[in-house]
């Protein structure tokens, strides 16, 4: 829960003054039991009716009073608890999106879901509850052991040793509690992460008929919620019971040690019942402070959860080793490999090995080889989606590493494998590319990239894209993936497989529109059919992570096996 | 007054759920009767006690009595409310896991034009954090709503049979406490719906930022991104500090009218007892009743806000339970034979996502057992419609279409998607092991599953993997490429083969040498299968029994290759577009 405490900086006005309110307001509960004692001792001992009646008046002034006080309380605590989490859900968005590939590999999109939203959620609550309550009932049940004391002191002890008593009971709940409550959160996690891959997944499940075994899973997964639920609601259930109880208990001995003392003269009748009368406010904000422990006991489980998220660095840092390098001569080398090893896992086998090529300005280079052989890794490296585990990657002659992350992916134009658009105006999401182009660049774009009759059927530039492109096949959402590279006129240009699913007259007519961009760009094309590559200027050949060859069409053909099989098997094919 | 019906139907059939454990519920009233006139009989027996002292006087063996009683009454209470916590919390639970069974089945029962067009990310939060918010409102519900009414009940009786004149000023006053709480959960119900409703959509921006985030980074979108999120983030921040403000005005409220109850007790009873109508004990019984009487007032408001809340979220989740289902399976769907032969046909099909602008018109096929049939055309032309159509994730507007004869509206949906074995673009896995992936819970040795990993040539890859077979992949396959993804999906079909195929852009992401030997495979596998294929790869076109050619959602030539190109049309225009 600390580290998340800064979040309330901005509210530290409201943060003290909603529980000083909130003691403000418990100050005169505190004094409705002395008002009661003096018309016990005064007004009916002696008779006095009048005094009676100013006693009622000054406790219905006291009451008025506590509701303003507490109002403006609980309207700090909305602003502080409501303040807290929209800071908190900014920063928790804001630091998932700067993580790395490498980091949302590992991670996992539903974990990151549920923090964001459940998590963020307990934890606003117990902010709120905690400013509203969490103070105000510690200070009635210590401002009534002091009211206590100033009756009598030897009966104020009882209050001392019942206060000892209930403190240790709910502090070894919240220890037990915690944990149990983590595991439940931890089942939670799981249903969600079910319910989502079944709603990505809706058609293929349906298709193989998988109805009743995800549904049996999910039935399983459920239940196993449902145990952990029901194993930590036990402790919870016995906190109540347990304080009241122990409070009626000091109530009885309590009577029973008051009745001696007014036996001896010590005590007058109206002070026993005014001692009674603060042991009760104790239950009553106990009841209250058990609720409230549970429902804090989530909060700080979602804050650790929340914590973890921001506990996880980018694997990526943003560069600047030595930013003051200009970039060299740009017309010598657009990208350079030296060296470049890459492997995505400690333990694992690298996936690129010894990767050299050095890429002038304005080539086209190829990239093929079998599934798996790592040609996506090569590209990905360009913009520095992962980083290299040995050796250097240059971009226009300065290691990528150097370089503002932003800064240099401005200058890359990518169309990943996966084609993916938000949900937006076609117009917005091309601005992607670059936000300060015109709609007439955007047109140019959509031509270049043979999606003209997709934007025509959206009804032009302004036509709305639905989350998740939804409302688009597969091949229209890659080509206008194609245009949103292309309206940034970038320095590099990747096509990471990015026509699997186009025809192939529309690939063709996107290579060609591509080969005659004015401002030239190096552009990398990834692909599996020698088709796609072979009029590029120079091609590498992949196999398990190591170049098998670099050359032209026509002498790769000529002396690199592994080219000719996989020309060869789309040859047969035609 | 719509709201107003509305939540009337969202509570009943809250109440519907409660009543499946009727056993349990009933237990908890009489655990919540014990508990409360048990604590309530403590007070009574304390003022007892208290009347016992008397300064110089005091009758130790009486009060030593009343003291006794006091102890086994509070014992009885405790022990009660320790149980009715049990019961509370294991009825809650049970409900909510109902629940969300439920709605986990109806997700299987919707159909795709509810779910294609829907953000997975709101649907998500119907199911987990709208089901855990009506969670907590149950609970708080049960554990305080049910002592509350009871407290009231039980303390009116007391103090009735103490001093009638008091108890009916108390039940003067007091309404007004409960006019207070009306008056504001009647506003905060529709403060949190707005919450709500903006918390929905913001789970769908997550969803598609952090789902996709990827291409976020390629494209720096990070900045737009927060951009749109702050602005949903602040929307959100105006809202729920109104609902939790608002809702947070119920205590104070009517805490003041307690205390007003609170102080008119103390005049009427002093004026009493100064005129010898009661003791000074009754008094102290009197005034700690005010206060327990008043306190339940205090928390059925507070549960009362907790529940507009679970009810706006539970209205949310009975929405997305109401919505309607694919249509049943016809009533004298039989499950068909295994042998079906595969004669599959279209007539006069006619079908549209969007009824205002039509798609496939008129579509005619016939196609014969074992045949195998292309479908090609540029992206985007409906190949993938067809392909639903057949499936039937969608039905088609008019016409029929038929599986050796039987219009496949007749027959269960389990049946017909049976008989098909579908290996779709979208590559989706899960997370779980690859085994798990493979035999998708069907019942299939290692032994198959090798063979077919080796036929299509996944083994060796995945042998390659950390632990092989036993390899966890992450969500969505994780780090895997997509390539490996499709062969994962490929090899997940080829272990138990349907009597018909469909293969949509199966190979797009596999390399053509990998491709080239799974060939075989895929010949093998189609072999006598009646085979649907949307393929680019002209080898695969080539040696189709029926080519269609698709343009804008519709059929506009088919038959051979031969024969089409014959025709010099359409579909001999993008054969020529290859060796360009």
């Amino acid at each position: 829960m600390r580290h998340l405490l800064k979040y309330l900086k901005s509210y530290k006005r409201e943060c003290v003054l909603a529980p000083l309110f909130k003691m403000l307001e418990a100050v005169f509960e505190l004094f409705v039991p002395l008002v009661v004692a003096s018309i016990i001792d005064k007004g009916i001992a002696g008779g006095d009716k009048a005094h009676v009646i100013k006693c009622c008046v000054v406790m219905i002034t006291l009451g008025a009073v506590g509701l303003i006080s507490a109002v403006s309380a609980q309207y700090m605590a909305a602003r502080a608890a409501v303040g807290f989490a929209t800071g908190l859900r900014h920063d928790l968005f804001k630091h998932i999106i700067s993580l790395s590939y490498k980091n949302i590999d590992e991670l996992g999109a539903s974990t990151m879901i549920t923090r964001m939203t459940n998590d963020v959620n307990q934890a606003q609550t117990g902010v709120n509850m905690f400013l509203r309550l969490f103070l105000r009932s510690p200070f009635i049940v210590f401002g009534a052991m002091i009211m206590a004391f100033t009756i009598n002191v030897r009966a104020a002890l009882i209050f001392v040793v019942v206060i000892a008593v209930l403190f240790a009971v709910v502090g070894a709940v919240m220890y037990f509690n915690i944990p149990l409550l983590k595991t439940v959160q931890e089942k939670l996690d799981r249903i969600t992460l079910l319910t989502r891959e079944n709603l990505t997944g809706a058609r293929v499940i349906r298709a193989f008929t998988l109805e009743e075994s995800e549904i049996k899973g999910y039935g399983s997964a459920n239940d196993e919620l449902y145990s952990r639920q029901q194993k930590a609601g036990h402790l919870s259930a016995l906190l109540n019971p347990a304080t009241f109880v122990i409070i009626n208990l000091a109530i009885v001995v309590l009577i029973y040690t008051g009745a001696v003392k007014v036996d001896a003269g010590i005590l007058t009748k109206g002070q026993v019942v005014a001692l009674y009368n603060y042991m009760s406010q104790i239950l009553v904000e106990l009841i209250k402070l058990a609720n409230l422990i549970v429902l804090l006991n989530k909060a700080a489980a979602s804050s650790d959860r929340i914590y973890e998220v921001f506990k996880i660095t980018p694997a990526i840092e943003e560069g600047g080793r030595s930013a003051g390098d200009k970039p060299q001569d740009a017309s010598a080398e657009s990208v350079g490999f030296y060296h470049v090893g890459l492997k995505y896992s400690e333990t694992g086998d690298e996936a690129l090995t010894d990767i050299n090529l050095s890429v002038k300005k304005g080539e086209t280079i190829g990239i093929i080889g079998g599934t798996g052989s790592g040609k996506s890794s090569v590209v990905n490296l360009i913009p520095r989606f992962y980083d290299v585990t040995s050796g250097c990657v240059k971009v226009f002659g300065k290691d990528v590493r150097d370089y503002d992350v932003k800064e240099l992916r401005n200058m890359i134009g990518v169309v990943p494998q996966k084609a993916v658009l938000f949900e937006g105006s076609i117009a917005e999401n091309l601005r992607l590319g670059n936000e300060e182009a015109g709609d007439e660049e955007l047109n140019e774009a959509v031509r270049l990239a043979v999606c003209e009759d997709v934007v025509k059927l959206k009804g032009g530039l302004d036509g709305m894209i639905e989350p998740g492109g939804k409302n688009l096949s597969g091949g229209q959402k890659q080509r206008l993936t194609i245009a949103r590279a292309l309206v940034r006129k970038p320095g590099i240009l990747i096509l990471d497989d990015s026509a699997s699913a186009l025809d192939n007259m529309t690939d063709l007519k996107l290579r060609k529109g591509i080969g005659g961009l004015d401002y030239d760009p190096t552009v990398f094309i990834v692909s599996q059919r020698t088709s796609s590559v072979q009029n590029a200027d120079r091609i590498v050949v992949l196999e398990d992570g190591c170049i098998a060859g670099i050359g032209t069409h026509e002498e790769l053909l000529e002396d690199c096996g592994v080219y000719r099989e996989i020309y060869d098997s789309v040859f047969h094919e035609g | 007054m719509k709201v107003k019906t509305d939540r009337k139907k969202t509570v009943k059939r809250i109440t519907g759920y409660v009543g499946r454990y009727r056993t349990l519920a009933a237990l908890s009233l009489v655990l919540a009767l014990l508990n409360v006139s048990a604590g309530l009989y403590v007070p009574i027996l304390i003022g007892r006690a208290i009347d016992c002292i008397v300064y110089g006087a005091t009758d130790y063996g009486k009060m030593g009595f009343i003291l006794l009683n006091a102890v086994i009454s509070m014992a009885v209470s405790g022990l009660s409310l320790w149980l009715m916590n049990e019961i509370n919390n294991r009825l809650t639970f049970s409900i909510v896991r109902d629940m969300r069974n439920e709605a986990f089945l109806k997700l299987h029962r919707l159909p795709f034009d509810y779910l294609d067009p829907h953000p997975t990310g709101d649907i998500l939060s119907r199911i987990t954090a709208d089901v855990d918010q009506l969670a907590d409102g149950l609970l708080m519900g049960f554990s305080q709503l049910f002592t509350g009414v009871v407290t009231i009940l039980i303390t009116l009786g007391f103090m009735f049979m103490m001093n009638p004149l008091i108890t009916l000023i108390v039940v003067f006053v007091t309404p007004l406490s409960l006019f207070v709480a009306r008056f504001i959960s009647k506003h905060t119900y529709d403060m949190f719906g707005a919450q709500s409703g903006i918390r929905g959509k913001q789970t769908g921006l997550i969803d598609e930022m952090i789902g996709n985030l990827k291409t976020v980074k390629a494209f720096s979108y990070e900045e737009k991104a927060m951009e749109r999120f702050d602005e949903i983030n602040l929307r959100l921040e105006g809202a729920s500090r109104k609902a939790i403000f608002y809702s947070s005005l119920t205590n104070p409220g009517t805490r003041f009218v307690n205390s007003v109850v609170y102080a008119f007790v103390a005049l009427f009873g002093a004026i009493n007892v100064l005129s010898g109508g009661m003791t000074v004990g009754i008094l102290a019984s009197f005034l700690s009743y005010a206060n327990q009487y008043t306190k339940p007032f205090n928390e059925i408001s507070g549960v009362l806000t907790e529940l507009q809340n679970a009810l706006a979220c539970a209205a949310r989740v009975f929405e997305l339970m109401d919505e309607k289902e694919e249509c049943d399976d016809a009533p004298a769907a039989k499950q068909p034979a295994d042998n079906v032969s595969g004669h599959v046909e279209c007539r006069a099909v006619d079908f549209s996502y969007d009824k205002e602008k039509s798609l496939i018109k008129n579509l005619n096929i016939d196609v014969k057992p074992g045949d195998h049939v292309a479908i090609v055309g540029p992206t985007g032309c409906g190949k993938t419609t067809v392909i639903n159509l057949l499936m039937r994730f969608y039905d088609a507007d008019a016409g029929s279409i038929n599986v050796d004869g039987k219009d496949i509206r007749s027959m269960t949906r389990l049946s017909l998607r049976n008989s098909y074995g579908m290996v779709l673009q979208d590559t989706w896995l899960r997370h779980g092991t690859i085994r798990d992936n493979l035999k998708m819970g069907r019942d299939i040795s290692d032994e198959e599953m090798i063979k077919a990993a080796k036929e299509v040539h996944s083994h060796s890859f995945i042998r390659r993997l950390k632990d092989g077979y036993d390899t966890v992949i992450g969500e969505e396959g994780g780090s895997l490429s997509q390539g490996q993804k499709q062969l994962l999906c490929i090899t997940r079909v080829m272990m138990a083969l349907p009597p018909m195929l469909i293969l949509d852009e199966a190979t797009s992401s596999i390399d053509t040498r990998t491709e080239l030997k799974i060939q075989d495979a895929f010949l093998k596998m189609m072999e006598g299968r009646t085979s649907f294929i949307v393929a680019h790869r002209l080898s695969t076109i080539k040696n189709a029994d029926l080519i269609l050619v698709m343009k804008e959602g519709n059929i506009i030539e088919q038959g051979s290759h031969g024969s089409l190109l014959k025709k010099k049309g359409f579909y001999y225009e993008l054969y020529n577009s290859q060796f360009v």
